[in-house]
């Protein structure tokens, strides 16, 4: 069949079965933007392209699907720049494709040209520079396969105007067979044996369960190995929702924003497995004291990501889901201990339930939140700062893909737009934003899109004037030198979400949580709640 | 320790700066990185000669892996030929010519140049015989030298293998 560039791309967009595109149009997209008039595909015009790549990582993590973005070239691929970091560091599934000024002038510094391919290549996944339109069903097809498979992550497709336009024979792909790509998912039988072994000799073992086990749907599996060798399970900030936090056995988050009773299990633990976790610094502490008296099994997809920070006795390269099935089908018993007494035991020193009174503290807004949600139907996307780790430590996440917020990279401005991609993914989801002044107002423009796409959102905004979580490093770290953390210029946000046409209401007064809080929940609208707070409050030294 | 990494890569554009760029961004120093296309039209082979403990290397093996255009990373550091080239060209008079020819005839290098005041010697062997030979030059005036990075294969019958459904990898 005889078609463009542009609609052999939409085509392959189609094949993939991608129902939503979030982009910005420009000059050298435009070929893109033509054919997409001529497609079922929904295209959702942002404010920014930053924002479309966090809007595509929160449909793929609602979804499990490929998110897709688009831009044009120059300014508009640079601007993805942040996101597509975001997404690589989070290993989220993302298609961005980009416009490019065509091939012959490449090079020579025209309007709106950027070598974006070069820029992106560290935080790429892979990415493609199109010179011949004939190879772009091949290369959609493989920007696919490549984003999806594996540890997933995010690939750029750079498009030059010339190639979009010219016509070609469209063929797609029946498979994909690249001989430099093929992930692992069986997990190597003998090492599994091992550790299945390792686990007989234990006594006191805890599990620690990252994102990689939300990517591969292995919640009931780490819930199954969590029952059967009764071990508590720890999270990492990507891996919440991978078991239920309400769950007896659940640590809660771990490293230093996390509980008091995950990482004192993880410094006692016989044993350690550490299941789809890449074990970052914010894990870990000093690598060299953690889990110091633990035998460390890793499993992991990205053979890289094994003994990368952490030495493990026991790696294990494979997919979580398909090495967990395995594992469990050996008759796995531990040790006798009391092991489960001493985590209940420290559990219980620092449990905040009920602790909290009446209050305008984060602490009590958040747990308040946590208990009067659905949380069959509650997604909780978090921007980053403060809140972010309030939102982690008090908010109780049950199922996975119930929580989003960007762990890896801690970009600010992400919680808008993620949130905004997440309830596009599923219309059914009650999607509340937890979000700080300093992060709303980095992406404060696709505030236009609620309206825009007539779309829910509740947001629930704690607002101190400040960038919190840095006023906070500087009063532990720089003897209290508060420099340039202090927002004073800050709007009435209030006003300026009614000027998007959403209703707001600010609570200043301890009396009014409840309610406010309530109408958040039950508004049948996106609705703002302000919430004025003290810029004392802190994170730490958490006492979850 | 000294490594030498043999990478096979699709022979695609934009090959060597994601490699490259891997090495400075991850913090790992090359000493020498030479690369050509090889029997297959498709596939480029590197041969890149790093420093680094056994994390280093492992670490960059799984690096260098995780990048979709290499196909295979292998080690040849042991039991292999490596060899560099290089060209120099030294100051050479009428009254000098026969001494450095001496030098040249025992390292078994080649003289491909020559003129009034210079001579252009060519020599392959291994980066300490070039060493040497550059050396012993010396003393005569090098007024310009040139060396490739080191290339390599393994002795005798093994290959690197690389097929599409290569399931054992």
């Amino acid at each position: 069949m005889r078609m463009t560039g542009a609609q052999a791309i939409i085509k392959s967009l189609e094949r993939n079965n991608v129902k939503v595109i979030f982009g910005y149009p420009g000059g050298a997209v435009l070929p893109l933007y033509d054919s997409l008039m001529d497609s079922s595909i929904k295209h959702v015009l942002v404010r920014q392209e930053q924002a479309a790549v966090h809007e595509a990582s929160g449909y793929a993590r609602i979804t499990g699907e490929v998110g897709v973005c688009m831009a044009t070239s120059g300014p508009g691929a640079t601007n993805l720049v942040t996101g597509i970091a975001t997404a690589y560091m989070d290993s989220i599934p993302i298609v961005a494709i980009t416009g490019q000024v065509p091939v012959e002038m490449i090079g020579r510094d025209v309007f709106q040209e950027v070598d974006i391919t070069g820029a992106t290549e560290p935080f790429c996944k892979h990415n493609y520079l199109v010179k011949d339109a004939r190879e772009l069903p091949r290369i959609i097809a493989e920007a696919f396969y490549i984003a999806s498979t594996g540890r997933p992550g995010p690939v750029l497709v750079d498009v030059p105007k010339d190639v979009a336009m010219e016509e070609i024979d469209y063929n797609y792909p029946d498979r994909v067979e690249l001989r430099g790509y093929k992930p692992t998912y069986a997990g190597h039988p003998l090492q599994i044996k091992r550790v299945a072994k390792a686990i007989e000799k234990c006594s006191r073992p805890v599990i620690c369960a990252g994102g990689g086990v939300i990517t591969s749907n292995a919640a009931d599996e780490i819930a199954q190995l969590s029952q059967r060798i009764k071990a508590p399970v720890a999270t990492t900030l990507m891996g919440i929702g991978a078991f239920p936090g309400d769950h007896p056995l659940s640590l809660g988050m771990l490293g230093q924003h996390g509980s008091y009773a995950a990482n004192r299990a993880v410094a006692m633990a016989d044993l350690l497995i550490v299941i789809g976790a890449r074990l970052g610094d914010r894990a870990t502490g000093s690598t060299d004291t953690f889990a110091a008296n633990a035998v460390i099994v890793h499993i992991d997809i990205d053979p890289a990501e094994i003994g990368k920070n952490v030495n493990t006795n026991i790696p294990i390269v494979g997919d979580v889901k398909c090495t967990l099935t395995e594992l469990l089908k050996y008759n796995l018993k531990r040790q006798d201990s009391d092991w489960l007494q001493d985590i209940k035991a420290w559990k219980d020193k620092y449990h905040h339930k009920g602790l909290f009174c009446r209050s305008l503290k984060p602490g009590y807004i958040l747990t308040r939140l946590s208990d009067k949600v659905d949380k069959d139907k509650t997604v909780l996307v978090t921007d980053v700062g403060q809140h972010q780790i309030w939102a982690g430590n008090y908010y109780t996440v049950k199922k996975p893909r119930t929580f989003l917020t960007s762990g890896g990279l801690g970009t600010m401005g992400y919680g808008l737009p993620a949130a905004i991609g997440a309830k596009l993914a599923d219309r059914n989801n009650e999607v509340i934003l937890v979000t700080g002044d300093g992060s709303l107002q980095m992406s404060l423009q696709e505030l236009a899109l609620l309206k825009q796409e007539d779309l829910v959102v509740k947001i629930l905004l704690f607002n101190n004037n400040a960038l919190g979580m840095v006023r906070e490093l500087q009063q532990q770290h720089y003897n209290c030198r508060y420099c340039q953390v202090h927002l004073t210029g800050n709007p009435d946000f209030c006003k300026l979400a009614e000027a998007y046409g959403l209703p707001a209401l600010r609570v200043d007064r301890e009396d009014e949580v409840d309610e406010a809080i309530d109408t958040l929940i039950n508004s049948k609208t996106s609705v703002l709640v302000e919430v004025k707070t003290d810029v004392n409050e802190k994170t730490s030294p958490c006492r979850v | 320790m000294k490594h030498t990494l043999s990478v096979l890569v699709e022979n695609n554009p934009g090959v060597l700066s994601r490699i490259s760029g891997l090495f400075s961004r991850r913090g790992f120093n090359i000493d020498s990185l030479a690369v050509g296309v090889t029997e297959d039209k498709n596939v480029s082979r590197m041969t890149i000669v790093v420093d680094g403990d056994n994390y280093t290397i492992e670490q960059l093996t799984k690096q260098l892996n995780k990048l979709i255009d290499v196909i295979k990373v292998t080690d040849i550091s042991k039991d292999s030929v490596i060899r560099e080239l290089a060209l120099i060209k030294v100051n050479a008079s009428l009254s000098t010519r026969n001494e450095i020819l001496q030098i040249v005839y025992i390292f078994r290098a080649k003289v491909i140049d020559i003129s009034k005041s210079t001579m252009t010697i060519e020599i392959t062997g291994n980066s300490q015989k070039i060493t040497a030979l550059e050396e012993l030059l010396q003393p005569f005036g090098i007024k310009e030298m040139v060396r490739t990075g080191a290339i390599g294969l393994e002795r005798g019958q093994k290959v690197i293998k690389y097929t599409i459904n290569d399931e054992e990898e």
